[in-house]
């Protein structure tokens, strides 16, 4: 492809790359070395630290932090509704996913327009209403009460990465399984799960990412440190004095809280890329 | 192995559709049978409501004399080839054999079935391949691992669905073949669906012709050569097609687009009072009138043809000849014409002459053929008024006597798995 362009295109390619690089990650760049700047340094104008310290991490991780009671509990909470929901989601959704790609029911047009409709739906319209009802049920500041809207979050667009998935794989291949002498069941865990792991693991992963990433339910629906998630946590970070931003100890979180994500994705770029595109094209 | 019975099969879809009107077919213990048509006749169909992958609307079928219309696939004990071969693209070939054997948790040990498997792979010659993906297949070698799924299992029939539609046309004369030793040697019960009128007459013991979802005749292919009871078997048996001529009968004398020739009093019968009927002369029975063994030319009659287009092949040469078609048998050839996915632009009748004919593109002939070979149709119902059944019947007799002994012969050859093959001998001479 090199060769096909000519030096003045690949100059000027160069350098689009490199402003679209800059400005992307810049912002991400800046954060990570202001999380390695001490307190009095975060105003020092340089974009490296001039000196490098690990003090914010250890506000938000050592025993004895300022902030760590604060910043564990609320990953830890991030974790654990994260994975349930997700758990659950992918759960429901290979089994909707399943029926809507091969049966044709009653009302099948409705729950993919629904899904679609709620995955639009803006967030915030609903979350005073359901800020009331979860405080009269008592589920407000519990795990299941920040699980059930995450829910809402991740079944749509699982639904449909997965339906489309299974939509891929050809019929005829469960009907050679029962012709071949296997219940529905053992059809589907036999042939039909192997080849839609790929499917429902990419499908995991982005229901994953959008819990993690929720700040709205999280900061509305919870109160205290039982269920608050991290981008909530992140605004209630105090500084050692009133008239002290935390920004240092807000970096650190930012960039703990980011790691495990960017992981995640450059591991399993591909299979996120296809998941997204699968079915956009005829194979 | 089992014998299947279809009694008056219907299907009709949700909205009304009739896919099959009434089908009633007797598949004995052994036999391979073939259903043909040309596309929408609903030979997949009836393939599917036999292994039970579509719901049966009305009639009976029975697998062994039992009716299993509410059994589910698995129960039915049948093996289906697919015609994009379903092969599970996760599993090895060895793997995708075995699969059917592996559902039957704790029936077969793990020794068995690797026996089982290579025994099929053996067969079709799949042993170096055992360990590859289908991904990595040719699609031969893909359409003989879905035969070995299929004959894994011992099942008592076996159904293809145009297995042979996705290959080149080499590979699918070599399929035709392994597919008629297997079948052979392995005496099961075999259903065959195809469009391909080849197949049908290659492979089967017994062809079904089908039409919009009715059955027109089953029997031997040489019974359908030879003895077709419609126009439309007429038109769909044979390479290339029967051609089909306006006829004007008055007393016992036909004119034909090439001539007027005297009737044989046989067809003479068969006309009847009818004054207009269509005639049906396959392109074999034409010949060069200069190459005609003299000892049978008198049996003949000759007639000068303007030739339009030759196409000469090596072994035969076809001539084209263009002529008026009569207006009242025009429709009806027109509508045959279309439902054989022809696509009907000039009327012309093909010869097919003796490649040592010296016949060519423009040329003015002497063509010799024989009136005796003649089939006379109706112009209205395209009934073949010159179907003789007991000549049908004894074809078929014949044929089930050569298939018969066929069987017997292969079965004596093959080196016998103990228990399943000698059963299936056994089977064979009750």
């Amino acid at each position: 492809m090199g060769s096909v362009l000519s030096t003045r295109a690949r100059v000027w390619w160069a350098v689009i790359t490199v402003v679209v690089l800059v400005g992307a990650l810049f912002p991400v760049l800046s954060i990570l070395m202001t999380s390695f700047k001490g307190p009095s340094e975060i105003n020092s104008g340089t974009f490296l630290p001039p000196q490098w310290s690990t003090d914010n991490y250890e506000q938000i991780l050592a025993t004895g932090g300022s902030a760590q009671e604060l910043f564990l509990s609320a990953l830890r909470n991030s974790v654990g509704i994260s994975l349930i929901a997700t758990v659950i989601a992918v759960v429901l959704a290979t089994l909707a996913a399943y029926a809507i790609a091969r049966l044709n029911f009653p009302g099948k047009r409705l729950i993919l327009t629904t899904a679609l409709g709620v995955s639009i739906f803006p967030v915030v319209s609903i979350v005073t209403p359901l800020f009331n009802l979860w405080r009269n049920i008592g589920l407000y500041d519990t795990w299941p009460g920040l699980i059930i809207p995450y829910l809402s979050l991740t079944l749509p667009i699982s639904i449909w990465t997965l339906a489309a998935f299974f939509r891929q794989i050809p019929w005829e291949l469960e009907q050679a399984a029962q012709v071949d002498g296997a219940t529905p069941w053992q059809a589907f865990r036999k042939v039909i799960v192997p080849l839609a792991a790929p499917g429902v693991f990419t499908t995991a992963l982005i229901a994953f990412f959008i819990a993690w990433n929720d700040f709205i339910y999280g900061i509305s629906l919870t109160s205290t440190s039982a269920a608050r998630p991290v981008p909530a946590a992140l605004a209630f970070f105090t500084g050692a004095s009133y008239f002290e931003e935390p920004t240092g100890a807000i970096s650190a979180a930012a960039v703990v809280v980011t790691i495990p994500v960017v992981i995640l994705v450059v591991l399993f770029q591909r299979q996120i890329v296809s998941g997204l595109t699968q079915g956009a094209v005829k194979g | 192995m089992a014998s299947i019975t279809l009694k008056n099969i219907v299907k009709k879809y949700g909205d009304g559709f009739p896919a099959v009107k009434g089908v009633s077919i007797d598949i004995a213990d052994g036999e391979f049978v073939i259903l043909v048509g040309p596309s929408g006749c609903g030979k997949s169909t009836l393939l599917r409501m036999i292994v039970g992958l579509e719901d049966i609307t009305s009639g009976d079928l029975l697998i062994d004399g039992q009716r299993v219309n509410e059994k589910a696939p698995r129960d039915r004990d049948l093996a289906m080839v697919f015609q994009n071969y379903a092969l599970y693209p996760h599993l090895t070939v060895g793997e995708n054999i075995a699969f059917p054997l592996r559902l039957t948790k704790g029936k077969f040990s793990d020794a068995e079935i690797r026996e089982k498997v290579e025994y099929a792979a053996d067969l079709l010659e799949l042993r170096e391949h055992l360990d590859r993906k289908p991904a990595n297949l040719s699609g031969g070698q893909r359409q003989r691992v879905a035969m070995g799924r299929a004959i894994v299992r011992d099942a008592k029939a076996f159904l293809f669905d145009e297995p042979l539609s996705n290959l080149d046309a080499k590979l699918r004369g070599q399929m035709r073949t392994e597919i008629a030793r297997l079948q052979r040697r392995l005496a099961t019960t075999t259903v065959y669906v195809t469009h391909d009128q080849t197949e049908a007459m290659t492979l089967g013991d017994r062809v079904a012709v089908l039409r919009k979802g009715e059955l027109q005749q089953l029997a031997s292919p040489r019974a359908l050569y030879e003895q077709p009871v419609n126009l439309f078997v007429a038109g769909f048996i044979g390479s290339p097609p029967m051609n089909f001529l306006p006829g004007q009968v008055s007393g016992s004398s036909m004119e034909l687009p090439f001539g007027t020739f005297e009737l044989p009093d046989r067809l003479v019968e068969a006309v009847g009072d009818r004054e207009l009927v269509i005639v049906g002369l396959r392109p074999e029975h034409f010949e060069d009138a200069r190459l005609v063994d003299p000892t049978k030319k008198d049996r003949g009659r000759t007639f000068d043809a303007q030739i339009d287009v030759t196409e000469w092949l090596g072994a035969e040469l076809y001539a084209y000849v263009p002529f008026e078609m009569h207006a009242s048998v025009a429709a009806k050839l027109e509508e045959l014409d279309r439902e054989l996915d022809g696509e009907g632009l000039r009327t012309q009748f093909v010869v097919a002459l003796d490649s040592a004919s010296r016949v060519r593109d423009g040329d003015t002939t002497e063509l010799w053929f024989d009136p005796d070979k003649m089939m006379i149709f109706d112009p209205e119902t395209g009934e073949n008024l010159t179907h003789d059944q007991d000549e049908v019947d004894r074809l078929d007799r014949e044929n089930e006597e050569d298939r018969r002994a066929s069987l017997e012969r292969a079965q004596a050859q093959s080196e016998g798995r103990t228990g399943g093959r000698s059963e299936g001998q056994a089977r064979q001479s009750a």
